[in-house]
């Protein structure tokens, strides 16, 4: 008779496998992460987990905390969404952010504007320099070109179907999906306007630390770039961690970098006087 | 064969403007007084969740100018509208709509009051049932946003000149959304927002 002919059968079935350890899965609570970013405490982490080829993950964090991206194997290509969490119609504006900032690649000290003007993520530790404003996510279409399928169910699911789903469980929709970020893998732009693709593989390790300066929920999602020509769905996995902080106080050097950023902290401290 | 006029309207200056486009049908905007920006969005009409897509358009042509020849792409990958002619060398759809807010960061916040191509964006799809969530990046015809070396970009004086005008052939069924940049704080409409003019013709 099979092992799983019966509740109580197939309930120790079930249990006996979770204790089952991969590289990409979540570690909860997230204090007892094994490799915590250097000088943070146990009891300060929020969230870790690790996204394998194709992963999406999305989460809240609060005013203060901290965001720390971590391409493990150096062939990462994180797509990135942003909402403000108490009212996700403001969200990410990537246009706005490079306008504002007067320049369209991302580095140390730069800001994740929303479209009401306000600093939703600061980029406070860039480690990788490689990054794109440009060419957005993967589309199940895109995907079918390169790899014959780009569904959910199949092996080489897109960027943009795995940010919907992930936003989909904040009771978000088809209309809020934004032109995202993509992390890691760095588009630039030649004379001519052509986009040139900065596509690795990469030293292992290279990480990107956020500072979140609103409410935000994140959403994220770890497909091959849409401009990655290689015949294989190559992408490896993601480490995210994120711990709590303080907001940003007054006298941050990167809040008083800019003008444009200062006026953009002003707008953002305006919203919380409640 | 002749190709029958459907529409020919002039936008006012700091305007909005919507209309349906057909499949098939072309769309021409014309630079009246020249350097002047014309916003524009366009959203399917069987499913307005299915909208222009300015990162689906560069990846797809693996170019941030438009140019004759672009390609317009939707959020579902799908081809909206073809630039047929043009006589403009390029135009841009990395820079965005002026908004009220983000005017507060390039300018200074005396000009959160000035109108913007959002509150445009926003009036003209309210009335249609569309609201914020439908705000994605768009095109601004007739606007120059080159894009240098290391990255800098900015909206300069413009290459466009009186009369000069773009075509777009509908790949689709589809409502184009015009805003008539009412903006007086950089050079994109050469400091003075002037009429553009919108001329729909059918199959030729």
């Amino acid at each position: 008779m099979s092992t799983t002919a019966n509740a109580q059968g197939a309930q120790a079935h079930a249990r006996a496998m979770a204790s089952t350890r991969v590289e990409a899965m979540p570690t909860l609570p997230a204090s007892a992460a094994a490799t915590r970013p250097a000088g943070v405490a146990a009891d300060s982490m929020l969230w870790e987990t690790t996204l394998p080829a194709g992963g999406y993950a999305g989460k809240e964090l609060r005013r203060g905390a901290r965001l720390q991206l971590q391409d493990l194997h150096g062939d990462a290509c994180l797509s990135m969404l942003i909402f403000n969490a108490e009212r996700p119609v403001e969200r990410l504006n990537v246009a706005d952010t490079i306008k504002v900032q007067w320049n369209a690649y991302l580095g140390p000290g730069k800001l994740l504007l929303s479209d009401m003007g306000r600093v939703l993520l600061s980029l406070m530790e860039d480690g990788a320099g490689t990054h794109d404003t440009f060419c957005g996510a993967s589309t199940a279409g895109s995907n079918a070109q390169r790899y014959g399928d780009g569904d959910n169910w199949g092996t080489h699911p897109n960027a943009r179907d795995r940010l919907t789903l992930a936003a989909s469980k904040f009771g978000l929709g088809r209309k809020d999906i934004h032109p995202c970020i993509n992390w890691f893998k760095g588009v630039r732009i030649a004379a001519d306007g052509a986009t040139v693709l900065e596509g690795g593989p990469f030293t292992p390790g290279r990480s990107v630390t956020l500072r979140a300066e609103m409410n935000v929920i994140v959403v994220l999602a770890n497909c091959p770039h849409r401009l990655d020509a290689r015949a294989g769905y190559t992408v490896t996995p993601v480490r995210i961690s994120a711990w709590r902080g303080p907001p940003t106080p007054a006298d941050d050097p990167l809040r008083n970098a800019t003008p444009e950023g200062l006026r953009a902290f002003l707008n953002v401290e305006d919203y919380f006087c409640r | 064969m002749s190709t029958p006029i459907i529409l020919d309207e002039i936008v006012p200056p700091r305007a909005p403007w919507s209309h349906l486009v057909r499949k098939g049908e072309t769309l021409r905007i014309i630079d009246l007084e020249g350097n002047q920006s014309a916003d524009f969005l366009m959203y399917a009409a069987a499913d307005d969740t299915e909208r222009y897509s300015a990162q689906d358009t560069i990846a797809a042509q693996r170019n941030v100018y438009l140019r004759a020849g672009s390609m317009l792409y939707s959020n579902e990958g799908n081809p909206m509208a073809l630039v047929t002619q043009t006589d403009v060398a390029y135009h841009d759809t990395i820079g965005g709509a002026c908004s009220c807010e983000s005017n507060t960061l390039r300018y200074g916040f005396h000009t959160f009051g000035h109108h913007a191509c959002v509150e445009n964006f926003l009036q003209a799809n309210l009335r249609a049932g569309r609201g914020k969530r439908d705000m994605v990046s768009n095109i601004n015809w007739f606007m120059n946003v080159p894009v240098e070396a290391d990255g800098t970009l900015g909206i300069v004086d413009g290459i466009s000149a009186p009369g000069l005008h773009v075509d777009l052939l509908a790949q689709m069924d589809l409502i184009a959304v015009v805003s008539n940049c009412p903006q007086i704080n950089n050079p994109c409409n050469g400091f003075n927002p002037t009429a553009l003019r919108m001329v729909i013709t059918g199959r030729s």
